[in-house]
């Protein structure tokens, strides 16, 4: 089952879709005067063991993406203030937090979604159309992989790499963005995306980026980024 | 080379050193010198954080300030520079194991890979500090290796066992005219420390006659403007995640209160 919703007029055009062999997962919903909320991961801590050690998934998701949560409602709290008030000026000088912080709120929100322990799939090579545009596209799912990792490990400090559909070309395309700008600044919808900010891998793969970009693809959810895939095209 | 510090200037030693090796190559007694020191210092060997001289500065029990070596040398390649401290010496506070990655693997990392990008390009011959106002803008490849190399050598230098506390004399006096206070200076620092989204840098620099802190964002560096640098400190994540994880703000706390080196900074104050 896909839940989807229509997200606030920050990031109208960002659709988040949840999908799980357990218990189904809340939407996040950017609804204009909600505060934005942690989602919960579709597994436990330790599920993604021994590919991410289960400190590191404690400390990303109630450490890091709460910040992101916590910061993205103050700033945006502060907007909406100051958009009652006429303030532009305030406004304007609001955008980078509200970038910083809702961009990290929505690229961990999709993170958490693209991973699941190999019990739940994660690992398990895409089929049908996504797996035939991943081959038309990129020649083969090893050779998709081993590009994308070799992009997203040439991010020069923190960043994602993703997995895009390219609406207007109507082809998946690989991409890179700085920081936590989200990937819908490029235009494409993302499917799949991976964190190499130091703080997704540091405390187990240390500086060897490289090794965690080649061990995370046995947890990767195909069947997620399968349901986003055909949510985009749709 | 711009640095007052043992650790770089050492390290230009060695490349002044090394570059005239070809004209030792007649003298047999240079090259049966048995003194590990003096091979080192002759270039003959990599350097290591454990050499004999990270060894006497720590002894010291402060960073030893030594002359540059005199330059116009073909530089054969760039060396890492020793660390100016022993690699257990700022514990609790900055650990070893950090050390081990920070400094043996990134800052190596960097002067690995510049090795490999200069030879044979417009920036064979020149100095580190030349190749990252050269390569700034223009070569991303060349730039962030080269800057990053710089950026890591200024922060190891810019931390000491035993530091912390106040500055004295003129910078003390330009800090409290600049910030109005000690206290208010350490705050604005730590929060362009605290803000630099992502992976930088936060540095207090001299500019002409003020004093500014600026944050930088991945590998770049104030000495591409005509900023002098007075002391900085590393906030990409894998300077700080293994000893604080995600609490940047400790992290920087325990670098002005317990870490950053007040005599390196009043040493650039006075260039």
């Amino acid at each position: 089952m896909i839940a989807a919703r229509t997200i606030g007029k920050v990031f109208s055009q960002q659709h988040i879709a949840f999908a799980g062999r357990r218990a189904p997962v809340d939407a996040v919903s950017f609804a204009t005067k909600a505060a934005a909320s942690l989602p919960d991961l579709p597994y436990d801590y330790g599920a993604l063991e021994p590919i991410i050690s289960a400190e590191i998934m404690k400390i990303h998701h109630q450490k890091h993406h709460q910040a992101y949560v916590n910061n993205f409602n103050i700033a945006q709290e502060k907007y909406l203030d100051a958009e009652a008030k006429g303030d532009i000026s305030t406004m304007v000088s609001l955008q980078g937090a509200i970038k910083f912080n809702g961009g990290g709120h929505v690229n961990h929100s999709i993170f958490w979604t693209n991973l699941a322990p190999p019990t739940c799939g994660g690992g398990e090579a895409p089929t049908g159309d996504l797996s035939h545009a991943i081959n038309s596209e990129f020649g083969s799912l090893q050779a998709f992989q081993d590009k994308f990792s070799a992009v997203t490990a040439a991010v020069q400090g923190s960043g994602w790499g993703w997995l895009g559909y390219d609406k207007a070309a109507k082809k998946l395309a690989i991409a890179t963005c700085a920081n936590q700008d989200p990937l819908s600044i490029t235009g494409l919808v993302p499917l799949l995306g991976i964190d190499v900010w130091e703080h997704a891998y540091y405390l187990q793969y240390k500086n060897m980026r490289p090794d965690y970009l080649k061990a995370i693809w046995k947890v990767v959810n195909w069947r997620n980024v399968a349901e986003r895939y055909a949510a985009a095209k749709s | 080379m711009a640095f007052v510090s043992g650790a770089v200037a050492v390290a230009g030693s060695h490349i002044a050193s090394s570059s005239t090796a070809a004209s030792c190559a007649s003298h047999p007694a240079f090259f049966a010198q048995k003194s590990v020191a003096f091979r080192e210092y002759a270039g003959f060997k990599p350097v290591t954080s454990f050499n004999r001289v990270a060894k006497f500065a720590a002894s010291r029990n402060a960073v030893k300030f030594v002359a540059p070596a005199t330059p116009a040398v073909t530089r054969c390649a760039f060396d890492l520079p020793p660390l100016p401290f022993e690699k257990t010496a700022l514990e609790p506070y900055y650990s070893s194991n950090t050390l081990d990655f920070h400094y043996g693997k990134h800052h190596q990392a960097y002067v690995t890979n510049l090795n490999k990008l200069v030879p044979g390009t417009e920036f064979e011959g020149k100095s580190l500090e030349e190749i990252v106002k050269l390569s700034a803008g223009k070569n991303p490849a060349v730039f962030n290796n080269a800057a990053q190399i710089y950026n890591h050598t200024f922060f190891w230098s810019s931390m000491k066992p035993n530091g912390g506390g106040q500055p004295t004399g003129a910078l003390l006096d330009k800090i409290v005219q600049t910030f109005g206070s000690f206290e208010n200076f350490k705050t604005e620092f730590k929060t362009a420390a605290v803000t630099q989204f992502g992976s930088g840098w936060a540095w207090l620099v001299k500019e002409k006659d003020s004093l500014k802190i600026v944050k930088t964002l991945n590998a770049e560096t104030p000495i591409t403007t005509a900023a002098v640098p007075l002391i900085t400190v590393d906030v990409w994540e894998h300077a700080y995640y293994l000893d604080y994880q995600n609490r940047r703000p400790d992290y920087v706390d325990t670098f002005l209160n317990n870490l950053v080196n007040w005599d390196f900074a009043a040493a650039n104050f006075a260039k």
